[in-house]
């Protein structure tokens, strides 16, 4: 933990339950939110917060409790937003994963098959070369920046690759999903304002908008998400509707960033922390995709998304009022000891690994989940057979958001196998 | 006995016995049968055991979750199932289970 001078850690086990706060991003900034989550799974399941800087809500943060929200989508719209924040009225994106049946499903189905494993085989060759070429670069027996030259730039490069973004501005891309995610509410101030936000937005949307132009009809036969949207006929004139354009763009550039980004940091920080597991998959590379889900679970870089009652309810002896906020604690169902053995161990090869709810579950289950466990395979694959070390040699400094669970920097050293 | 048949994309075949109160995507993980991924353990929640499925006779319907996470598979169909909701019972008739190229 690395607590600036000052600060302390809130004494979760003996607040008052009423003034445990759910809504402060230090905790994953100073990675002390374990305690908070067990004692609200042990004592207060279905939790009310009266007030935080995005108004009241409600925290669910048993397993079986998210799940079954999750199935009853009727009851937890995610309308009109999965994020704790309230959308502007004026600026509501319409994107799929903050709607509900039947607009929900037929929206997603128009854009799953971009990522369908079909898809992804042509792919997999690219994003293999882009990881060693980032591999191969890296500084021998010298401390540098894993977030900054591995996570950070191979997620803006894959990102870049799936869109066919022009390469030498690929990092727009990264900064506008950091953005977008990173309101000041949610943030500890840190962040920016919704101003600024929507700003960058139309800029985004208007570079996005040109590529469609500059693609549509000029019969080459490349493959990207913007040509899969054109060639669709579900989207093929989603441009004429920016709102639906642009919350698509900002689901896909958002959903295939933090997410991927943050677990190629985490699994480097548990692989130093659990040299045993490290020795496992050295003997055994073909556990790597087992290890691949531990990483996403233990990770959760996602760590929770908010529905909203469509009624009045009864949740676990709570009584919640119709229009409420509900925030589904996914980090704290991966760490519930009633459905997860031995949750704070980060165990490769553990029973049922594939069951977590980093991707969420029901309908709104992640739509990129293959494409995210490829990106990292490849990159364990490779980083396995190149180094014989990568050695954590500093504090990492975590991300200080409350719907980004990361790294912003994390020093490592590796070596390479000698010939 | 209730013969479960499975049947890969490529067309390879594999019949299996079906236990009483085990679901098709149990029968198929206990015999190690491909093409079933099951990520959420049998929740119908995750939707990666879809399958098609042909039986002579009457499956019970699917319930609504079951029938909601198959209304986003793209190559969905009219005897689209997920493997996990169809449990085999006593007498039950045999059955074939066609496998998806992939499950997302």
């Amino acid at each position: 933990m690395n607590m600036p001078v000052g600060a302390s850690v809130p004494d979760y086990r003996a607040m008052p339950l009423e003034e445990l706060d759910v809504s402060d991003p230090r905790m994953f900034q100073h990675d002390y939110w374990h305690e908070l989550f067990a004692r609200l799974r042990d004592e207060c399941p279905v939790h009310y917060q009266p007030d935080s800087p995005a108004g009241p809500f409600w925290s669910v943060t048993r397993y079986e409790d998210i799940v079954a929200i999750e199935r009853d989508t009727e009851t937890f719209s995610s309308e009109p937003s999965i994020a704790i924040i309230d959308p502007e009225p004026d600026m509501i994106l319409k994107m799929f994963i903050a709607m509900d049946p039947p607009e929900h499903d037929d929206q997603r189905r128009a854009v799953h098959h971009v990522v369908a494993p079909r898809n992804l085989q042509e792919f997999e060759t690219l994003i293999r070369e882009r990881t060693v070429e980032v591999l191969d670069s890296l500084p021998e027996d010298e401390p540098f920046d894993w977030v900054k030259l591995v996570s950070r730039d191979l997620t803006t490069k894959m990102l870049a690759t799936l869109f066919d973004y022009p390469w030498e501005e690929r990092n727009s891309l990264t900064e506008w999903s950091d953005m977008f995610t990173s309101d000041v509410r949610i943030t500890a101030g840190e962040g920016s304002t919704r101003e600024v936000i929507i700003e960058h937005m139309t800029v985004c949307l208007q570079r996005f908008t040109e590529l469609w132009h500059e693609r549509k009809g000029d019969g080459k036969e490349t493959f990207d998400l913007i040509r899969m949207l054109q060639a669709d006929p579900n989207t093929e004139n989603m441009v004429d509707d920016p709102l639906t354009y642009m919350g698509n763009i900002m689901l896909l550039i958002v959903g295939g960033n933090d997410t991927t980004r943050n677990s190629m940091s985490g699994g480097v920080v548990f692989l130093n922390e659990f040299p045993d597991e490290m020795a496992k998959v050295r003997q055994n590379p073909h556990l790597i995709p087992s290890m691949v889900s531990e990483i996403i679970r233990y990770q959760t870089p996602l760590p929770h998304m908010r529905r909203t009652t469509t009624k009045d309810v009864e949740l676990n002896g709570q009584k919640i009022s119709k229009g409420e906020k509900v925030v589904l604690w996914f980090l704290s169902g991966n760490y519930d000891d009633a459905v997860i053995e031995r949750p704070n161990d980060f165990w490769i090869d553990r029973p049922s690994v594939r069951n977590h709810l980093s991707f969420g579950a029901g309908i709104h289950r992640c739509m990129g989940n293959r494409l995210a466990e490829m990106q990292l395979r490849i990159l364990w694959e490779e980083v396995l057979q190149r180094f014989e070390t990568i050695e954590v040699v500093g504090e990492p400094k975590r991300t200080c958001n409350l719907f980004i669970r990361g790294f912003t920097e994390l020093p490592v050293k590796v070596t390479r196998f000698q010939p | 006995m209730t013969v479960i048949t499975f049947i890969q994309h490529d067309g390879s075949e594999r019949m299996v016995d079906g236990d009483v109160g085990l679901s098709l995507m149990e029968s198929a993980l206990k015999h190690d049968v491909p093409g079933i991924d099951a990520d959420c353990g049998g929740g119908a929640i995750c939707g990666t055991c879809h399958c098609f499925v042909e039986v002579s006779g009457d499956l019970p319907a699917p319930d609504p979750q079951e029938t909601a996470m198959l209304g986003l598979r793209p190559d969905r169909a009219d005897n689209s199932r997920l493997a996990c909701q169809i449990v085999v019972s006593d007498g039950m008739a045999d059955v074939t289970v066609r496998l998806p190229e992939f499950q997302m």
